[in-house]
């Protein structure tokens, strides 16, 4: 189980093939404050990596560090093997997609997408084609002469990606990017984007704080905590094997308690919990998935009342309010969901019980 | 997956990017430095050659005797209990002013900003003229109205020339604009949703603007009162005209001093007080815009615009109208009446009479003063332009100490005395390598001194404006910095250059202080041609400054509501 787990900092010593953009422990100061602590990041080409984390965790100045809109303190950044040190933005070959568009207010939908084109001298003829494949793809063909005023914000969203791709950028970052939309445009966007990427090869470095949207987008997720890599790895690893109780609660993990292993099973407030084969013993803090919350009859597990429950779709998220321990947080299938005010037992299944870090 | 986790986290904002612009000293920064230093040397040097030689020339001829300094006269100056009187006249008078017109033009400001009424936009361009006209002309339009057989002496017996409220009204009559311009057009941007969240939380209406609109607008109304105060402190042609014997202010006493009593020592001393008065209250000024500099929600103007609804409303639109009716209008009309008004009845006569020459108050036909204004204006616009623009890329981004400074400098022209200035450009560009003396490009040069500071005020809110992130944005996707500014500022920007560019030509036809000491007898421009007409005896010249000063009012009007088309959005700057 803890074979996927990935070390804090481990990340830059992954490689899977080449590494085209390559951070070496770079830090940002603002004042006292780091927004970058010693950050080491491999993304490999055509790999899609997405930074998760809270806001102020250091995202966005990750990517200004990158496209070199943000001055270093100390570190650096390789991109296809060249140390960025003093090459300016303009000369980086990256393209940056803004958390807010930031589409030219005076140009027209075709003038915001051709402008990169522009700036790297290519002809008209050229440019008009690019515009109009780009939008094709992007899904707002003919859309050249609208100014960038009339548009939704989703389209907005689309017509800043077509602008950060237009110039071929070998490395494509985005901040945020599907931050500002509503989450039926989200969902379907981030399964075009993910298609996209693919059939492009983009190499994408992404941030954002929404890890529905960082697992479903990206190849490899990377969880920052006040600039500093707190975990990186697949979505699968980082989702199954969350590396310590920020990471958790960050993916929306509540379950956490402290505890003591003893062989196969950990003593918690919550009572006996069985853990997998092999886990560590002695004094841990210990995560319990809400998968892993399992409702039995009350004489059965561990009496607990229902405090509230919360419609989520495909489960319903049940809060159970155990004897002296904090709240549980279980899912459930809705024909079995327990109404709130009755009392439940409860029971541990290990496959979803984490010892963090 | 947790979805519904996002919305919490989504909620606690998007901190990271307003954070990470101010960033650490990096390399490209002093690279930026450089750049603006660069930028800068054009204008620093038209300053230094302009205005501060001039300027500083001189205070030197009247403070030096026999090779050294005589500071002692500063005080034997200060110390004449008629200079004293000068000094308190001006002061008051100048905070009267700015009161009056603050009082009496904000709700005008909040009338252009948040009301649709028909013919706005003719009544803005209106309300503008009077600010661009030669202060000779507004003087005699003042004395045709409130002076002896003016036409409330004709009507009612009333005059006010004689009083100080002549003079305080001719300095509403001139800022109205200044104020309605610089005040409204922030207002008008002003989000109006941020007083609609501030109701929302419990504020009464007065609350909400006392609270969320009037500190928004403070800035504004700040520098509004400090360009009143500017130009109400070094007020001249007006005073001169209504004040009589009894007023006189600084600018007044100088050009007095110098142009009269041949009494330079004077002259010169006053030309430092006011240069120290104006700088300190530049200084005050600059203090307090830094302070209160924050980055304001700006909408399109026309979302906020709306009809008048209700009494209320109705009642302040119908206040203003009528105050600028009587306020604009009336002393404007009264001028063209008096140009038409000849001893055989209306007629065109004192219009006819300009092309000749045998009037004697010219050697060439004073309609020749029309094409000379216009070529002076244009030329003097050209290089207001260029000057203003360079130091306002320059001032663009907020810098070191260094250039803080600069941005107050470019005012002082304004504030130092245009006579001083005009007779300093005699004296010290006589001699190569500069021997302009006999050159025609000395007046458009002076002109463009006083158009400058209207540049540079227009366009760095604007280009201040324009969000950072555009041009990194540009940056990102390959653009230089030089390729940035020119993609992303200058097309924002392009509007306030028109404008700029149109205030700078309004005010070079205008200026009078400075071209009236250097303009060649045989090329006056229109303001100098006016001065003289009036200073001769007679019906004819009399009527004949009064179809020149309509004609010049027309030509002005007519720029401005050129002007008007162009003004859109957020093409506004100070002005």
């Amino acid at each position: 189980m803890s074979a996927g787990r990935s070390a804090p900092q481990a990340a830059g010593e992954q490689s899977n093939g080449a590494a085209l953009l390559r951070l070496d422990d770079v830090t940002v100061r603002f004042g006292s404050r780091a927004a970058l602590d010693g950050v080491g990041l491999d993304v490999a080409e055509h790999e899609i990596v997405c930074v998760l984390g809270p806001s102020g965790s250091g995202k966005s100045t990750l990517l200004r560090a990158v496209a070199g809109l943000q001055g270093l303190d100390a570190g650096r950044v390789v991109l296809g093997g060249r140390d960025q040190g003093g090459v300016p933005a303009h000369k980086r070959g990256v393209g940056l997609m803004f958390q807010d568009h930031q589409l030219f207010p005076q140009r027209d939908v075709a003038g915001n997408v051709a402008f990169g084109l522009r700036m790297h001298g290519a002809p008209r003829a050229e440019q008009a084609l690019r515009v109009a494949e780009l939008l094709d793809l992007v899904g707002l063909p003919g859309a050249q002469k609208r100014p960038v005023s009339s548009l939704s914000g989703g389209e907005q969203q689309r017509v800043a990606l077509a602008r950060a791709l237009a110039p071929r950028p070998r490395l494509l970052m985005l901040d945020e990017p599907l931050g500002q939309l509503d989450r039926s445009l989200r969902e379907r966007l981030v399964v075009e984007l993910r298609e996209l990427f693919g059939e492009l090869g983009t190499t994408v470095l992404a941030v954002t704080h929404d890890q529905g949207e960082a697992f479903a987008l990206a190849d490899r997720v990377v969880v920052m905590r006040e600039g500093r890599i707190a975990q990186s790895g697949t979505p699968l690893e980082v989702w199954r094997d969350p590396v310590d109780e920020f990471v958790a609660r960050f993916l929306g993990f509540d379950n956490v308690v402290d505890a003591t292993v003893t062989g196969e099973v950990a003593d918690t407030v919550w009572g006996k919990v069985p853990v997998p084969e092999g886990t560590r013993q002695g004094a841990c803090r210990l995560l319990v998935r809400p998968a892993g919350v399992r409702l039995v009859g009350v004489e059965e597990g561990l009496a607990c009342a229902v405090a509230a429950r919360t419609f989520r779709g495909t489960h319903v998220a049940v809060q159970l309010e155990p004897p002296g321990g904090p709240r549980l947080e279980a899912a459930c299938a809705l024909r079995d969901a327990p109404a709130v005010g009755e009392t439940v037992g409860v029971v541990f299944d290990s496959g979803d019980v984490v010892v963090l870090g | 997956m947790d979805l519904a986790r996002s919305e919490v986290a989504e909620s606690a904002g998007k901190a990271d990017a307003p954070r990470a612009r101010r960033g650490g000293p990096g390399r490209s920064d002093r690279r930026g430095s450089a750049a603006r230093l660069a930028l800068m040397a054009l204008p620093v040097a038209f300053f230094a050659v302009f205005f501060a030689v001039p300027v500083a020339a001189i205070v030197a001829r009247g403070l030096k005797a026999d090779g050294s300094w005589r500071f002692g006269r500063i005080g034997e100056v200060l110390g004449q209990s008629g200079i004293q009187q000068v000094l308190w006249f001006t002061t008051w008078q100048a905070l009267a002013s700015t009161g009056l017109t603050l009082l009496i033009a904000l709700p005008g400001a909040y009338v252009f900003a948040r009301f649709d009424f028909r013919g706005k936009q003719v009544l803005r361009a209106v309300v503008t003229v009077p600010f661009v006209l030669p202060t000779v002309v507004v003087g005699t339009a003042f004395l045709a109205l409130v002076g002896r057989g003016g036409l409330l002496d004709e009507l009612w017996g009333v005059r006010l020339d004689t009083t100080v409220w002549a003079i305080l009204l001719a300095h509403v009559f001139f800022n109205y604009a200044v104020v309605v311009r610089t005040v409204g057009g922030l207002w008008s941007q002003l989000d109006p949703r941020q007083e609609e969240a501030a109701r929302m939380l419990g504020a009464s209406r007065l609350r909400a603007w006392r609270t969320v609109t009037l500190p928004a607008l403070a800035p504004a109304v700040a520098a509004a009162a400090l360009m009143v105060f500017l130009f109400t402190f070094t007020s001249f042609g007006a005073v001169q005209i209504l004040g009589g014997p009894a007023y006189s202010t600084l600018e007044v006493e100088i050009y007095r001093q110098t142009a009269q009593l041949l009494d330079l020592p004077t002259a010169a001393v006053l030309t430092i007080v006011q240069f120290a008065a104006v700088g300190a209250v530049l200084a005050v000024h600059a203090w307090t815009v830094r302070r209160r500099e924050s980055a304001l929600k700006l909408v399109d103007a026309a979302a906020a615009v709306r009809r008048p609804r209700g009494a209320g409303q109705w009642s302040l639109l119908g206040f203003v109208l009528l105050t600028v009716a009587l306020l604009v209008l009336l002393p404007l009309g009264v001028l063209v009446q008096r140009s038409f008004d000849g001893p055989d009845g209306y007629g065109f006569l004192y219009y006819e009479t300009l092309r000749s020459a045998d009037g004697g108050a010219f050697l060439v036909p004073a309609v020749d003063a029309i094409g000379n204004s216009l070529r002076y204006a244009v030329v003097a616009t050209a290089i207001a332009l260029v000057i203003g623009g360079l130091a306002a890329a320059a001032l663009t981004r907020r810098a070191g100490r260094l250039v803080r400074g600069f941005d107050v400098l470019l005012m002082l022209p304004l504030g130092v005395s245009a006579v001083t200035v005009g007779f300093g450009f005699l004296i010290t560009l006589d001699e190569p390598p500069l021997d302009l003396r006999s050159s025609w490009i000395l007046v458009p040069l002076a002109q463009a001194l006083v158009g400058v500071p209207f540049v540079v005020r227009t366009m760095l809110p604007v280009l201040r404006a324009v969000d950072g992130r555009l041009r990194e944005a540009a940056a990102v996707l390959g653009a230089s910095p030089w390729r940035a500014w020119r993609e992303v500022d200058l097309p924002l920007v392009r509007r306030a250059l028109l404008i700029a560019a149109g205030f700078a030509f309004a005010v070079s036809l205008g200026e009078f202080g400075a071209t009236v000491f250097i303009a060649r007898p045989d090329n006056p421009t229109l303001p100098v041609a006016v001065a003289r007409l009036l200073g001769r005896a007679g019906d004819l010249n009399y009527g004949q400054a009064m179809a020149l000063s309509t004609i010049l009012m027309v030509v002005c009007a007519v720029a401005l509501l050129l002007l008007e088309r162009l003004r859109t959005e957020r093409t506004t700057g100070e002005f």
